[in-house]
């Protein structure tokens, strides 16, 4: 809709008296010059999808997992394709999750979680949407938790006994964090 | 005049830039006049051999089918695979540039990433979701998004990685289809996204929307609320028709002028929230390592860029005289200006004619006259924004992002991401074209 048209709608719901919504309009604060299409959703409605994860942990679900939990689930469902110990060697388009060089090689440098990633929850949010690659969402969030926390010890960016809940995964301070630059702040 | 071009030979009137780059006036029909005025002859070849008809000419033809496709005689016109026999990863399929001419691309060559294969979406079941930092989260689906006025406008999508080949430190041989095939243009039909975020209400502190996908990855990326607001817009047609699957069916969200894979398919849920996700692709893949090891992120334009289609790698010119120069030019931040051409590897440039419309974030086809003599010539493009950004020289180029120490082996490779130099062609005196560094 161009602006003059909406001007033109404005005024004219404001000419009409049309201080409230339609009456068919199931979102009676909504814009009343707007369709208002949709149909309101509770929160408790939409759980089931919102799985996005906010590196301060909000979108963390309840639940908890160690590395030795993670490991017998890696062994089990993660190293056909990731490789034993998280090493990778299976096939080159499907990346080891251990170890990193630093980022001194420019464009050559492998990016690696260890080297890379700047935020923990990264790691737990991927994994419980896509992971494993031919079964995603079919991980409970305590196996999650645990495989994040494999993941983790493996690289040595936590102890091998650390439990990773909604809490403690947020605090893990990944390596790379301080190193990133915005080439465009001002379209943020 | 007092010019003359590299072999010391006098420009003539219609000549703008060296080795044989004619004035753009040359292609609105003063092209007989300037030719004559050349001292050339207006055609070229054996003259033509007396009319026959052929059998297609005296039998009645196929039956008209439902669903048209393109000529037999078309048959490699088709989109270049990177999984074609399918292994269990992400496919590529890149549109044949150096096939193609116009400004929109046609839906069945539109580029395509699957990183999980391409969900088969029922469009009566598949739901959008808008929640978070609302006042009133709505759910919608195809149907009801149908009902709302709709807006058409061109605009291109690339990948980040489009181009990504161009940072090996030697030139891929590969035509433009492969090189640059992960760009694409289509008019897309679509709900301004303004229009559904004021419906739910979005609180004023919630600066980024978490857009997800219903495929098997719940692919995510973080958006800016402010580009929302900006030209977002949910699209459910693409030239007319319904979304093809591999570009999102039945609704994708278009970023205009952003990375593609922010333009997130099988749209199925927007999350208002006070921060972005650093989720897996803007953390991993769509991040840039600088050559002094900081990182780029949020890095979202497609800056100004161009390149040529014709004549480009895997043409051949059989004769000299006459060719249209051809290309594509566009820019995430605005319309194209100008583009300008070299015949010469970039010693002189010469201003291209732009085929209406210059839409906004949107191709621009170019065309430029030229006469070749025969000789060795470097063809080059660079493109102008209406903000005055101009398509980086290769040399300055590289020198701020870097290239491969090692020569990439295929045009397939992903060294880097957000490419936009300039692209050569290097002609030889048999009329071969090679991709080249100038």
């Amino acid at each position: 809709m161009s602006i003059r048209k909406t001007i033109v709608a404005t005024l004219l719901a404001v000419a009409l008296g049309a201080g409230a919504a339609p009456a068919q309009s199931p979102n009676s604060s909504a814009p009343t010059t707007s369709p208002n299409l949709g149909r309101p959703i509770s929160e408790a409605d939409i759980k089931n999808w919102d799985i996005a994860v906010l590196p301060n942990g909000v979108g963390l679900p309840a639940g908890q997992g160690t590395p030795q939990e993670g490991a017998k689930i890696y062994a089990e469902k993660c190293s056909a394709c990731h490789g034993d110990d998280g090493k990778g060697g299976v096939a080159p388009f499907y990346p080891g999750l251990v170890g990193g060089p630093p980022l001194t090689d420019g464009i050559d440098t492998k990016k690696t979680i260890a080297n890379y990633y700047a935020y923990p929850t990264t790691i737990f949010d991927y994994i419980r949407r896509a992971m494993p690659y031919n079964a995603p969402r079919s991980l409970t969030d305590h196996e999650v938790y645990a495989l994040t926390a494999y993941i983790l010890s493996l690289n040595k960016l936590i102890g091998e006994n650390d439990t990773m809940d909604a809490q403690t995964l947020p605090k893990v301070k990944m390596p790379n964090r301080d190193n990133f630059i915005l080439p465009y702040p001002d379209r943020i | 005049m007092g010019k003359s071009d590299r072999r010391g030979r006098a420009l003539s009137l219609d000549s703008v830039a060296g080795n044989g780059l004619l004035n753009r006036r040359a292609l609105l029909g003063q092209g007989l006049a300037l030719a004559g005025s050349m001292g050339v002859a207006g055609t070229t070849g054996a003259a033509a051999e007396p009319l026959k008809d052929e059998p297609w000419s005296f039998a009645f033809g196929e039956i008209t089918p439902p669903l048209q496709t393109p000529s037999r005689f078309e048959k490699n016109v088709v989109r270049a695979l990177s999984n074609p026999n399918g292994q269990f990863r992400t496919s590529h399929a890149r549109t044949p540039h150096h096939l193609l001419n116009g400004a929109i691309t046609p839906n069945s060559l539109h580029f395509t990433i699957n990183h999980c294969g391409i969900p088969d979406i029922d469009p009566a079941v598949h739901k959008l979701v808008i929640h978070g930092m609302v006042r009133q989260p709505l759910e919608f689906d195809l149907d009801t998004l149908s009902r709302y006025p709709l807006v058409t406008r061109a605009h291109f999508v690339e990948c980040a990685g489009n181009s990504a080949a161009m940072f090996s430190n030697e030139p891929v041989q590969a035509p433009a289809g492969l090189l640059h095939g992960l760009v694409s243009c289509s008019e897309w039909t679509g709900v301004p996204l303004s229009i559904l975020l004021d419906e739910a209400g979005i609180d004023p502190k919630a600066k980024w929307l978490v857009a997800e996908g219903g495929d098997a990855q719940h692919l995510d990326r973080s958006v800016p609320v402010k580009k929302a607001y900006d030209d977002a817009l949910v699209a459910i047609y693409q030239n007319g028709e319904r979304l093809m699957p591999g570009n999102g069916y039945p609704m994708r969200l278009l970023l205009p002028g952003y990375q593609g894979n922010m333009n997130v398919k099988f749209l199925r849920r927007l999350k208002a929230v006070d921060q972005p996700a650093y989720t897996y692709f803007e953390t991993k893949n769509y991040s840039q390592i600088l050559l002094g090891g900081k990182t780029w992120r949020f890095h979202f334009l497609m800056e100004v860029k161009s390149f040529i289609t014709s004549p480009s790698f895997g043409q051949h010119l059989k004769e000299p005289g006459f060719y249209a120069i051809s290309g594509v030019a566009y820019s995430g931040t605005g319309r194209i200006a100008r583009v300008e051409v070299s015949a010469d590897g970039g010693k002189s440039w010469g201003e291209a004619a732009l085929q209406a419309p210059v839409s906004d974030k949107a191709f621009t086809r170019f065309v430029m006259p030229w006469r070749w003599d025969g000789g060795p010539a470097v063809l080059q493009s660079r493109a102008w924004d209406e903000a005055g950004n101009a398509q980086p020289l290769r040399a300055d180029f590289v020198a701020m992002r870097g290239e491969t120490r090692k020569p990439v082996k295929s045009p397939l490779a992903f060294p880097n991401q957000h490419y936009n130099s300039i692209t050569s062609w290097g002609i030889n005196a048999k009329g071969e074209i090679a991709h080249v560094y100038s």
